[in-house]
């Protein structure tokens, strides 16, 4: 692959483009692997034999194959994309070591790989988000200290003095994941694949949702933030909205998040105050959360008629309305009454895909169809594909939450459901299974149009890159740096 | 951005963003304080999960069974936790308490029941019925979505491989004494037999050394020791839940 980019601020050496395109090329392939194996699954739950009797198969296993592959395949790679893109132009500099930038990417794809083999096989460490077993562990350590000293490095190195909002964002990325990777991680090893947490009962399963809603907040919301800051105005053409605003919510943001974990163990046996700090703090973290929505969408203002005919451009705002919407939901969750019903349901996983298809997956699709024809100096082979890709997701996620939403309430309020005795009124579990199954199959079809659409995105940047469409329609190029 | 005048706290931060170390050590701080609140206190008697009286560690062979359970995600759709609500203790018994968790590495929580909870599945079903349930799950639960497990009834587990277990186990904390590492062999040989005698009553010929038969002995023993504890009054009064939903 050819060292492509244009000039860095001095004009004296390139930025490294190859790199993004690298990660670029990951993301998309991870994406579609994700989200396919996250169709098959939602398969399995409207019709069992989708397994095809295999062990490697069944939904105990892909399960955490899905949640990995879209978490830290398809947003890791994202995310990698935006800040190398990104900070290079930030910071007018060409990243500090290439070698260093290329060993992260090589072994972030390593650990992907080893995943994808590992967790079908059963080797796990059965912690949500935290699967993988510890060789892979300790892999993923070694490629983060890369990734982590490249990123200072540039900081480093740069040639702009005032480090702006996006690379704040970035920084909590970089910092956090690893402090809640190695300290959920710690084990001690049975075999090559097998270990036993330090932690036992509750406090594991404390120690496991610090690390779980933060992977959330740090790894699929704060990096997302700082592209968000970067990209957003970029492609609107528009100045972010509130330079004070953006102090406020990302020292509240990265301040209040840490404490909402406990708000997945509300009800249990955990102590009671520790309850109450993940509950207050989680309704609290609305306001940081809101903040970042509010300065992306009025960084629109005045641009707004261009979002009715720019396809990337939707994708930014459905994706950070729907952040905005997810990021009040879960405040709503964490109240223990809420909880009392939401807990356990399928209304849990419509949230999660709110966020994850909603603000993830769209912002990271606006990025992406911004950033190709850039990178590559093509215009878009079929630019009238995008918009069709925008109205598959976005009705995809509202099929998806919506049944999710009718499911979860449904099952949420027959299992507490008592007849006039007193006594329970759907005894039997699967009779309340089945009443689920319609929405089952709306989340298959929901889950299967945002997979389409990801399928024709990735066929569109095969034909853009290869020049080999046969009409090319004229795209506005955003003007370089 | 707006140009806001460049006073106060804003010109303090815009002298901070020229200093990226310092940048990154305010962040770390800022996110380290609500991890070490919430965290460290768990490792105090005072403030962390409370202990409860006759729970003990897990035989060797439901370590087995429980290594089987996890291998197979089955907390992907299970959970292990009943909640204090009057719809949870009628259709799955006693609300569960902390310390009856005391031995699991790693916790079985679950987040989502796709199925039911398993808390105090054991002895809730005789041994056969969960040995057919893993073959077919529609022949024990009509309608069930649960896949079939035939593999377990096949495949076997290693004796040696569950010593490596237990000592694993043993250093983050399980008592397992040296003997009982030692011998581990002979008791999972006798609880397994157990297994397959009771199994042989029913009418089910299988051997002692299947994966099933060390899932039998895991689901059998879940929230045993809890419920025997609760109805012995071992706890002194467990701190109620403030609020408990209808």
């Amino acid at each position: 692959m050819e060292y492509t980019g244009t000039r860095t601020g001095d004009g004296n050496t390139t930025y490294d483009d190859a790199i993004v395109k690298l990660f670029l090329i990951a993301t998309v392939t991870w994406a579609i692997v994700g989200m396919l194996v996250g169709v098959w699954i939602a398969l399995e739950i409207a019709w069992w034999p989708a397994n095809l009797g295999l062990p490697w198969t069944t939904f105990g296993r892909l399960r955490p194959l899905h949640t990995n592959a879209v978490i830290f395949a398809f947003g890791g790679n994202i995310c990698f994309t935006g800040i190398y893109y990104s900070i290079q132009r930030l910071l007018k500099t060409r990243m500090f070591n290439d070698t260093l930038s290329r060993l992260h990417f090589w072994g972030w794809q390593a650990v992907i790989v080893a995943a994808a083999i590992t967790l079908p096989l059963g080797m796990t460490q059965s912690k949500e988000y935290a699967e993988l077993i510890w060789p892979i562990d300790l892999l993923i350590s070694v490629v983060w200290v890369i990734f982590a000293v490249n990123f200072f490095g540039t900081l480093a190195i740069r040639k702009v003095k005032h480090l702006y909002v996006a690379i704040w964002f970035y920084m909590s990325f970089v910092i956090t994941i690893p402090v809640l990777h190695i300290v959920n991680s710690l084990a001690v090893p049975a075999t090559l694949t097998r270990s036993y947490p330090i932690y036992a009962g509750l406090t594991d399963a404390l120690v496991q949702w610090w690390y779980g809603h933060n992977a959330v907040g740090f790894f699929l919301t704060t990096p997302f933030l700082g592209m968000m800051y970067y990209f957003l105005p970029k492609i609107a053409e528009r100045p972010v909205y509130s330079y004070r605003l953006s102090i406020v919510h990302f020292w509240a943001l990265v301040f209040l998040y840490i404490w909402a974990g406990p708000h997945h163990l509300l009800y249990s046996a955990l102590p009671e105050w520790a309850q109450t700090l993940g509950m207050v703090f989680s309704i609290m973290l609305l306001a940081p959360s809101w903040g970042g929505m509010l300065n992306g969408l009025l960084t629109l203002r005045g641009a707004w008629d261009r979002v009715r005919t720019d396809p990337i451009l939707k994708f930014l705002v459905v994706a950070v309305s729907f952040y905005g919407m997810s990021t009040f939901e879960g405040p709503m969750m964490s109240i223990r009454s809420v909880n009392s019903l939401s807990h356990y349901t399928d209304w849990t996983i419509g949230h999660v895909h709110s966020g994850a298809l909603g603000w993830v997956g769209m912002i990271s699709f606006g990025i992406l169809y911004w950033l190709v024809p850039k990178l590559w100096n093509r215009p878009l082979a079929y630019p009238a594909w995008a918009t069709t890709h925008f109205w598959l997701a976005t009705i995809g996620i509202v099929i998806y939450t919506v049944s999710m939403w009718a499911a979860g309430l449904t099952e949420g309020l027959e299992w507490r459901a008592l007849d006039d005795a007193g006594q329970l009124k759907y005894p039997n579990f699967v009779d309340i299974v089945h009443q689920l199954q319609p929405f089952n199959w709306l989340r298959l079809l929901g889950g299967a149009m945002y997979l389409i659409g990801a399928v024709m995105m990735a066929w569109n940047f095969i034909k853009t890159v290869n020049g080999s469409a046969t009409s090319r329609m004229p795209v506005a190029v955003p003007t370089a740096n | 951005m707006n140009e806001p005048r460049e006073t106060g706290y804003i010109a303090a931060h815009r002298r901070l963003e020229g200093n990226s170390a310092l940048f990154a050590v305010l962040t770390t701080l800022a996110i380290l304080v609500g991890g070490i609140v919430e965290i460290v206190p768990m490792f105090t008697t005072q403030a962390g999960p409370e202990t409860l009286a006759g729970v003990t560690p897990y035989t060797p062979l439901e370590v087995a069974g429980r290594d089987i359970y996890i291998r197979e995600g089955c907390y992907t759709c299970h959970s292990q936790m009943i909640r204090p609500m009057r719809a949870e203790v009628l259709r799955y018994g006693e609300w569960t308490r902390a310390g009856e968790y005391a031995y699991d590495h790693p916790f079985l929580l679950g987040s989502r029941r796709a199925g039911p909870d398993l808390q105090r599945v054991g002895g809730k079903y005789p041994d056969a019925w969960h040995y057919e349930h893993m073959r077919d799950p529609r022949s024990t639960s009509p309608g069930s979505i649960m896949p079939d497990y035939a593999w377990l009834h096949h495949d076997t587990y290693d004796p040696s491989d569950i010593q490596a277990s237990l000592r694993a186990l043993r250093r983050v904390g399980v008592p397992y004494t040296d003997d009982e590492i030692a011998n581990a062999p002979g008791t999972i040989a006798a609880q397994a037999q157990g297994i397959v005698d009771r199994l042989t009553q029913a009418g089910v010929t299988s051997e002692p050394n299947k994966e099933i038969i060390a899932l039998i002995a895991y689901l059998q023993r879940l929230g045993k020791d809890g419920r025997a504890a609760i109805a012995a009054g071992a706890t002194a009064t467990p701190a109620a839940p403030s609020a408990v939903a209808p």
